[in-house]
């Protein structure tokens, strides 16, 4: 191996990098709101297991947010990116970091991004970005466990007691909305698409609804209807909320411009 | 029960029970036991497990605020450990015929204690770096006589927990190398975080052995292995060079090395007596935190046990249809 060739220069590549930064977001941000539970789940077993999922998704932001910083042209660290932006420039799906709530909704919420992320990470891990296919490919395993760990629990609850299904539905009613987001084309998806490189969100719809349907049935839980469709944050328009998520992350990092940690 | 009385009797139980403990071989659920050293073990276990899931709260107070994605990935896998040690710890306890729901009662309600480190709060992130250094260093130096323990089960969960506690004060001690070689206000960070963990730590090792009332029945029995100052000494010796090494200054004006050991100032044993009855600064948050947390989640264990028993009246029911 030369000594040029292993230092490959990546070319930049805008519309790659857009992308990336969403699902590095997505997975940052859902990464943050579950490492809240920390001490704080129903039991031990959930200790282990949300903390499990937190690890996951800040392990896939990590691979993708170090990838944007060699194709934007920026040349930025995974943390420059993840401390060093305001709310704006995060492109993180609304669903991702709406707040945790109580055990109900959090399970309700990652039925949702898990019935989601499956077909998604299968998808991407043919992507022609041998990057992101790499990422997926990991994170498709990962993604099955999350799928299943968030079915038990919506079926137990749904299933469970009087209050248990009150609060799962409740929890659920609150974040349905959010989940239109995620299978929003635009023209940046459009161009991926057509290159190979994104999933195409009009084949992800029909996986994410059969899945969360099938288990929504089981759980004796009703399928939410609603008109609202939330959007914005893959635009940089986010909840009131996301300020405070982002304080709490990069406060820290952000008190000690240049140190290493 | 006076725990000396027992260990007196010589009937031929307690004479096979202590020959297999004086031969170093392991004694499991099965075996008869005295009451003194089932006892014993339920409350140390417990002890040890209390002390994972309440350790889990200070360091947890950091994972969202993290500085770097790397560090938060880390934080986040130990905590994660602290929560599966306390699985295993409580369910080597349940061998001893105990459950986790009455552990976790008598800890919620006091009865049961977690270690004094845990009541002394994390306000800066080189905490995190000086729990992981100089408590999971405390804790491999108790702990890893224990994976020799002569109860079965205990010993077997303390391997695994030791691997894992290495990890830890591995990476703190890495952790706390990079702030004492980074920035004044880091390295600054890292000294205050040295000043106010050294003591407590210390205390982590319990008494000194001219007042402390168990150990020599628990070494009797294959539990405890070295003495409460015996094995303090052994961390202060392989701590202070680390110290050393990091350039940070042990907050301790009468240390000395006397040719063969670092010997310590006086150790404050009203502070950790204080600290032990409940008074220290944060004993009253930590149980607060965590009796909310297991109220707040009465709710979903309800629905998992009722789901569960739904669905064995659902087979049953279907075996007889069959």
């Amino acid at each position: 191996m030369s000594a040029t060739s292993a230092t490959p220069v990546t070319a930049v590549d805008a519309d790659v990098a857009a992308y990336a930064l969403r699902l590095g977001d997505d997975a940052l941000v859902l990464g943050q709101r579950l490492g809240e539970w920390a001490a704080k789940s129903p039991q031990l077993e959930e200790d282990v297991a949300l903390l499990n999922l937190a690890l996951d998704h800040l392990g896939v932001a990590r691979s993708l947010l170090s990838y944007v910083g060699t194709i934007d042209g920026t040349g930025r660290s995974e943390d420059d990116i993840a401390f060093l932006r305001d709310e704006p420039a995060f492109t993180n799906a609304l669903l991702m970091e709406l707040e945790g709530g109580d055990f109900g909704r959090t399970t309700a919420r990652q039925l949702l991004v898990a019935s989601y992320q499956l077909p998604l990470w299968q998808a991407l891990a043919s992507s022609t970005d041998p990057e992101i296919a790499g990422v997926a490919g990991k994170a498709v395993k990962e993604v099955a466990y999350h799928l299943d760990h968030a079915r038990s629990w919506v079926v137990r609850l749904g299933d469970g007691t009087a209050e248990s299904h009150r609060r799962v539905q409740t929890g659920l009613d609150e974040v349905w909305p959010y989940a239109a987001e995620l299978f929003e084309r635009d023209a940046l998806v459009d161009r991926l698409v057509a290159r190979g490189v994104a999933a195409d969100p009009a084949l992800l719809e029909p996986a994410w609804r059969a899945t969360v349907e099938d288990v929504l049935a089981e759980a004796t839980l009703t399928v939410p209807e609603t008109s609202w469709r939330p959007t914005g944050g893959r635009t940089g328009a986010h909840t009131t909320g996301f300020g405070y998520l982002l304080a709490e992350l990069q406060h820290l990092h952000r008190s000690h411009p240049g140190a290493s940690w | 029960m006076d725990v000396a009385a027992v260990a007196q009797v010589e009937s031929p139980l307690e004479q096979q029970f202590q020959a297999l403990v004086d031969a170093d071989g392991r004694v499991e659920p099965r075996d008869w036991m005295p009451d003194g050293y089932r006892k014993t073990l339920v409350r140390q276990i417990a002890q040890h497990a209390h002390s994972e899931i309440i350790g889990m709260q200070p360091e947890g107070n950091w994972i969202t605020r993290a500085p770097s994605l790397r560090r938060k990935c880390i934080l986040v896998a130990k905590v994660q450990d602290e929560a599966g040690h306390g699985l295993y710890l409580y369910s080597a306890a349940e061998t001893l015929g105990v459950d986790r729901d009455e552990l976790l009662d008598l800890l919620h309600t006091g009865r049961q204690k977690y270690s004094t480190i845990f009541n002394y709060p994390t306000t800066s992130w080189a905490d995190v770096a000086a729990i992981g250094w100089l408590v999971d260093g405390a804790a491999i130096m108790n702990q890893v006589p224990l994976t020799r323990c002569s109860y079965g089960p205990y010993a077997r969960a303390m391997i695994r927990v030791c691997k894992e506690e290495s990890f830890h004060q591995r990476q703190g001690f890495e952790a706390m190398t990079v702030l004492a070689n980074g920035t004044p206000a880091q390295r600054q960070m890292a000294q205050d975080a040295l000043d106010r963990w050294w003591w407590p730590a210390l205390m982590m090792f319990g008494p000194s052995d001219t007042d402390s009332p168990n150990s020599a029945q628990s070494m009797t029995w294959g539990i405890k292995r070295f003495s409460n100052d015996e094995l303090r000494q052994r961390f202060v010796d392989a701590t202070v060079p680390q110290a050393e090494h990091l350039g940070l200054t042990v907050p301790d004006p009468d240390l000395t090395w006397n040719g063969e050991h670092y010997v310590s100032g006086e150790i404050d044993w009203t502070e950790f007596f204080t600290v032990m009855k409940g008074d220290g600064p944060c004993n009253r948050e930590r149980i607060a935190n965590r009796v909310a947390a297991h109220d707040e989640g009465a709710w979903v264990r309800e629905a998992a046990a009722a789901y569960a028993a739904k669905q064995q009246a659902r087979s049953a029911s279907q075996g007889v249809a069959a």
